[in-house]
């Protein structure tokens, strides 16, 4: 068990260097000349040359790399060319809106997913049954971000529940804040939740026709504690995989969901960073979201162990 | 005469609309053991979840299971709850499948004792901890916390039968209980069940497709065949007035040995030189690493092993599952490259040769499969498939011969040319494991690996593929390497056999003496734990005599 | 017991096999229709789409524009039609690199095994690691926004898709008996893949396919709506949805029918896949 997380790690290490040399291939080799994307082509040759010289851009492009990567192993990002702040400050704030959304939005989907996918699967092709496929098909096919415009438009705009965009930060009221937070939770779970429950069912279908279900009722245990004890966690094991597919999904549906809300979170900050071509910005937060997501898959996969004994070993 | 314990009268079962078992009617009484035999799809499956009334949900029962007095079919599914597992157990085929994989042995075997007692943790621990004791795990050695996979399959099915037999049924149901397992582990599962039921006084019902299994267990037998039972009878009575045709050919079938017009080809007489000629041969493979920086662990599956095929020879292998028997015949047939050793086939090295030289080879030394369902892609025709090594030929023989030459190989092996152009899933098991032979025999070849090639038909299927194989030898003085798990199917068929265990050939010989008079304690074991009707018959007709 | 199994499910499938041809019909009418649409505006559509009408704009749903008009005026049904268009290029592409990269990587890492095999296990936590949204940011960062960025970044997340389920696939017809029977008829890898592997594992990737379509057409609108998709004037739903959301206390309609398009072409592909999924499913290829 702990050579296979020993493992795991690091291939997750090899992945992330990767992915930090294909940001940084992409956006500051392939440009050619990073400083002018950032100015565009209209600048004069002497602000180009003060801004290569401020980000170092004279240098090898190794060089650079080197200085990036360590930079960012001790916290330093560089400093936003817009904004003139440090950008893992401008992170750290915004993180504190991107990072309660996805949570949220992930627990609110689970919790909606599996009961419901125990349901349809428990009484296949019953009405229920047929009726919770039907609305996790309508479900995948929604549009997050349309979605949330529906809300909006609901109970926002017309009935006034909840606010229809806007964050007013945790120093204003945990109540508050959580309240900015309903309506976008709820647009980035449900279309998430109905494929999980599609997952679910077809996982615990498979498994009700696993020789082991029958030993157990044959033991003389009911349908529904068989369902439970033997069923439900073998269930899982295929559910897990999706979910940590699902996570980039969900930071992309995170970051479009803030846009529609006008949240200050990650996502729009990086849509201000490409506007105003603060490549600095884009790379640590694109950098940031793809550790977040190999991360992510690491948990997954050691979370496997814990509910499949057979990979424990390993 | 007592009370049966178990009664089934005129049952009917239908799934959908298709009728499955057709009126069928048996009695169980206390202490005794049903034997239940039949081949594939004869409804004796359904049968044993009958009485337990574990149904599939479009099954419709009609008739009536009494046990104990109360007709099965009329309780609800409560009612049945309180039976299952208490009053009735059950032991399955498959071992691998029957346990979940997520939960302890422990933890399976003490749920049933808790869930129907009601007693505490503790209390359910210690029943658990004895009943595992009972079927031969005892808790110091196999530890309760250990995961179904980490036991083998004999191991297994040892769990599953202490769950069944956790609060003394009076009724234990076996569905084929030993048929996934190797023959030395069977003769084991096979007395620890019928210590159990003699000592708890159960009655076994025992479903089981082999009659020497079931001759060897039971007092009684009935014989199934498509949903009805032909006959019945007590056991060592039952055989010696057999009347029914399907009963007599199932008899038959069981112990058919084809008949021979050659002699036997023995190396020790041979003047010619070997066809195949194996030397010092090792496989390895290695398994994944245990600990990080640690080399990964090598397995010798073959572990030097030697011996020579000489032509129109037939030669058995045997061995359990695991011994290396299968990785030799891909070293053979060059699908793997060995560790170490050669092999040289009609004089030419085979390891290790260049693919020109490999196709040549290949003409002369094809292979049939055991698998009748796998051997063949699903999505192309009968022709093709037959047709498919003829590629090794290349442009030495016309389009025209091509085709003559599938249409002839058809014909040999039992097939018609109006099957051409069918696809796979068009043709029975036995007739998939015919064209299997065909295609196998279309290049002319000089030697045929058969790996399991029967293991997979039912018996009276099996003995026509015995037959075709041995009718195809002496018309077209081929060679065999017939390997097998089944020891009578190998003397029915070989000339001389080589007894496989660990990798290594422990015994190798004439095939009669080999199984008369083993003298490798290996072979011994083997030939002493694999199944043999007559001997069960005549034990059984002496306990029969004595009662 | 197996048979009691293939019994069992055959009864099943007899109940799931129309209700999932059916899904197949509504799903290949419901897309064909989509298609057709997309076809006709080609050559016509009840309005012009590139010029603009202030007077008449954001009007509710009326016998002259069955959909309403939007805030400059244009006609709904005909953006939406046009916008299809767009949709299905830009899905259609993003599946074509999927499978045209992603099936040959798949299928070479589970006949050479080995360091090809690793190789592309890296190759695909890498790419499953940038979702299509962050390439196409990164890519908009550099070369400014436009259609074609939103159809590399689709296509490039489908490759690991694709080379997932061929190998995962190719791994498990490996073991199968026809393929060793094939090498010893002294077929060539490469001839066996063509032959054996490729045509039983083309329903999956059917199958896979028109998901990879569904949701090629959904992250198309979601890029389009933050800006990294197809630009204006071209009509593409995203972007209707992105200039309705300011109004949408004012004309709903102009929000909903844009997202109702995409939601009916997304349910349509996905009940055809669900039905190809079960007519595709060879009876043949089962194992009782």
């Amino acid at each position: 068990m702990l050579s296979f997380a020993i493992h795991r790690f690091a291939s997750l290490i090899l992945t992330l260097l990767i992915a930090t040399v294909v940001v940084f291939l992409v956006l500051e080799v392939l440009p050619g000349d990073p400083a002018e994307v950032m100015l565009g082509i209209n600048a004069q040759e002497d602000t180009l040359a003060a801004l290569r010289e401020e980000l170092g851009l004279n240098r090898p492009a190794l060089i650079r790399y080197f200085d990036w990567l360590v930079g960012m192993l001790s916290g330093d990002f560089g400093k936003s060319y817009t904004y003139s702040v440090p950008v893992s400050e401008l992170i750290g704030e915004r993180m504190w809106v991107s990072l309660p959304l996805a949570l949220i939005a992930l627990s609110l989907s689970t919790l909606i997913a599996i009961p419901l996918g125990v349901i349809a699967a428990s009484k296949r092709n019953s009405p229920r049954d047929v009726g919770i496929v039907g609305l996790t098909q309508v479900g995948i096919a929604v549009p997050n971000f349309w979605f949330a415009m529906m809300l909006v438009f609901v109970f926002a705009v017309s009935l006034r529940w909840f606010p229809s965009g806007g964050f007013p930060g945790w120093d204003e009221g945990i109540g508050k804040s959580l309240n900015a937070l309903v309506l976008p939770a709820i647009a980035l779970a449900l279309p998430q939740a109905a494929i999980l429950t599609r997952i679910m069912r077809s996982s615990l279908i498979d498994v009700l026709h696993e020789d082991y279900m029958r030993t157990a009722r044959a033991k003389g245990l009911p349908v529904y504690v068989t369902l439970w004890r033997h069923g439900v966690r073998n269930a899982l094991i295929p559910v897990l995989t999706i979910m940590g597919l699902q996570f980039s999904f969900l930071i992309a549906g995170t970051i479009i969901i803030e846009n529609v809300f006008y949240l200050p979170g990650l996502g729009r900050l990086i849509f201000q960073a490409i506007t105003q071509r603060d490549l600095i910005v884009v790379k640590s937060v694109i950098v940031l979201l793809v550790a977040a997501v190999i991360t992510v898959n690491l948990l997954v996969d050691l979370a496997y162990a814990v509910v499949d004994p057979r990979l424990r070993r390993r | 005469m007592k009370k049966p314990l178990l009664s089934i009268r005129d049952f009917h079962l239908d799934i959908g609309s298709a009728p499955i078992i057709k009126g069928i009617s048996l009695d169980l009484h206390p202490g005794e053991i049903f034997g239940l035999v039949g081949e594939s799809g004869s409804g004796k499956s359904l049968t044993a979840f009958s009485a337990m009334k574990l149904l599939p949900h479009a099954a419709s029962p009609r008739g009536e299971i009494v046990f104990d007095g109360q007709n099965v079919l009329d309780l609800d599914d409560k009612q049945m709850c309180g039976l299952r597992g208490r009053q009735m157990g059950m032991v399955f085929q498959e071992p691998m499948t029957a346990l979940n994989p997520v939960k302890t042995i422990g933890n399976q075997v003490s749920e049933g004792i808790r869930w129907h007692l009601g007693i505490d943790a503790q209390n359910a621990d210690k029943r658990m901890r004895k009943l595992l004791g009972m079927v031969g795990l005892p808790a110091e050695r196999f530890s309760p916390g250990r995961y179904p996979h980490e036991l083998s399959g004999g191991q297994r099915q040892r769990v599953v039968i202490a769950m069944a037999i956790a609060l003394k049924p009076r009724l234990l149901i076996a569905d084929e209980p030993t048929t996934a397992l190797d023959v030395t582990i069977q003769a084991q599962i096979l007395t620890l069940l019928k210590d159990i039921v003699k000592k708890q006084k159960m009655a076994l019902l025992l479903i089981s497709h082999d009659l020497a299994v079931v001759a060897d267990m039971a007092d009684r037998i009935g014989i199934m065949r498509d949903g009805a039972i032909v006959e019945t009878g007590s056991t060592a009575r039952l055989f010696e007035t057999m009347k029914h045709p399907y009963s007599l050919n199932l008899r038959e079938a069981s112990t058919h040995v084809p008949v021979r017009k050659t002699k036997p080809v023995l190396s020790a007489q041979s003047k010619v030189p070997p066809l195949l000629s194996v030397q010092n041969l090792v496989c390895e493979y290695k398994l994944q690493r245990k600990k990080l920086f640690a080399a990964r662990p090598v397995v010798k599956a073959v572990n030097s092993v030697s011996f020579n095929i000489y032509p129109g020879q037939s030669l058995g292998l045997v061995g359990e599952s695991g011994c290396g028997k299968s990785t030799l015949a891909r070293a053979l047939l060059a699908l793997e490259p060995p560790s170490d050793g050669h092999v040289d086939f009609m004089g030419q090295p085979l390891t290790h040769a260049r693919p020109d030289d490999l196709i040549k080879i290949r003409r002369d030394l094809q292979v049939v499969f055991q698998d009748p369902f796998g051997s063949f892609n699903p999505r192309r025709r009968a022709r093709w498939l037959v047709g498919e090594p003829l590629g090794l030929l290349g442009k030495e023989i016309s389009k025209a011969e091509k085709q003559d030459r599938i249409v002839d190989v058809l014909d040999a092996v039992g097939l018609s040319h109006n099957d051409l152009d069918k696809f796979p899933h068009e043709f029975s098991g036995g007739q998939r494991q015919r064209l299997a032979i065909a295609r196998a025999l279309v290049t002319g070849p000089k030697l045929v690996v058969a790996d399991e090639a029967v293991s997979a038909l039912d018996v009276s299927i099996r003995a026509q593929i015995l037959d075709l194989l041995v009718a195809l030898r002496e018309k077209l003085g081929i060679s065999y390497l017939f390997i097998s798990h089944d020891l009578s199917v190998v003397r029915a068929i070989t000339d001389e056999v080589m007894v496989m265990n660990a990798g290594k050939i422990v015994e190798q010989g004439p095939t009669g003496d080999v199984f008369d008079h083993p003298k490798h304690p290996y072979t011994r074991l083997l030939v002493s734990a694999a199944p043999n009707l007559q001997q069960a018959l005549k034990r059984r007709r002496k306990k029969e005599r004595q009662t | 017991m197996s048979l009691i199994k293939a019994r069992l499910s055959a009864v099943k499938d007899l109940a799931g096999r129309s209700l999932h041809s059916m899904s197949f019909v509504i799903g290949g009418t419901i897309f064909a229709l989509v298609g057709l649409m997309a076809f006709v505006s080609f050559f016509w559509t009840p309005y012009p789409v590139d010029v603009l009408d202030i007077p008449a704009k954001l009007q509710s749903p009326s016998a002259a524009h069955w959909l309403g008009t939007d805030h400059f005026g244009r006609d709904i049904l005909s953006m939406i039609m046009v916008g299809a268009q767009n949709s299905i290029a830009v899905a259609i592409v993003a599946v074509g690199i999927g499978l045209f990269i992603g099936v040959p990587l798949g299928l070479a890492a589970a006949v050479r095994r080995g360091m090809a095999d690793e190789f592309l296990m890296r190759f695909n936590d890498l790419v499953f690691a940038f979702p299509a949204l962050l390439s196409a940011v990164m890519i908009t960062a550099i070369f400014g926004p436009g259609a074609v960025n939103a159809i590399i970044a689709i296509g490039i997340f489908n490759i690991p898709v694709f080379a997932r389920v061929a190998r995962g696939a190719a791994l498990s017809l490996m073991t199968r008996e026809f393929i060793l029977a094939a090498r010893v008829a002294g077929k060539s890898r490469t001839r066996i893949t063509v032959e054996h592997i490729l045509p039983n594992i083309a329903n999956l990737l059917i199958v896979q396919g028109t998901i990879q379509f569904s949701l090629g057409i959904l992250a198309e609108a979601g890029l389009s709506y933050v800006g990294l998709g197809a630009q204006p004037p071209d009509p593409s739903w995203g972007r209707m949805l992105f200039d309705a959301q300011t109004m949408i206390g004012l004309a709903p309609h102009i929000a909903l029918f844009p997202g109702m398009a995409i939601i009916i072409s997304v349910l349509g592909l996905n009940l055809l896949g669900d039905g190809l999924r079960d007519l595709l499913d060879p009876k043949l290829q089962r194992r009782s």
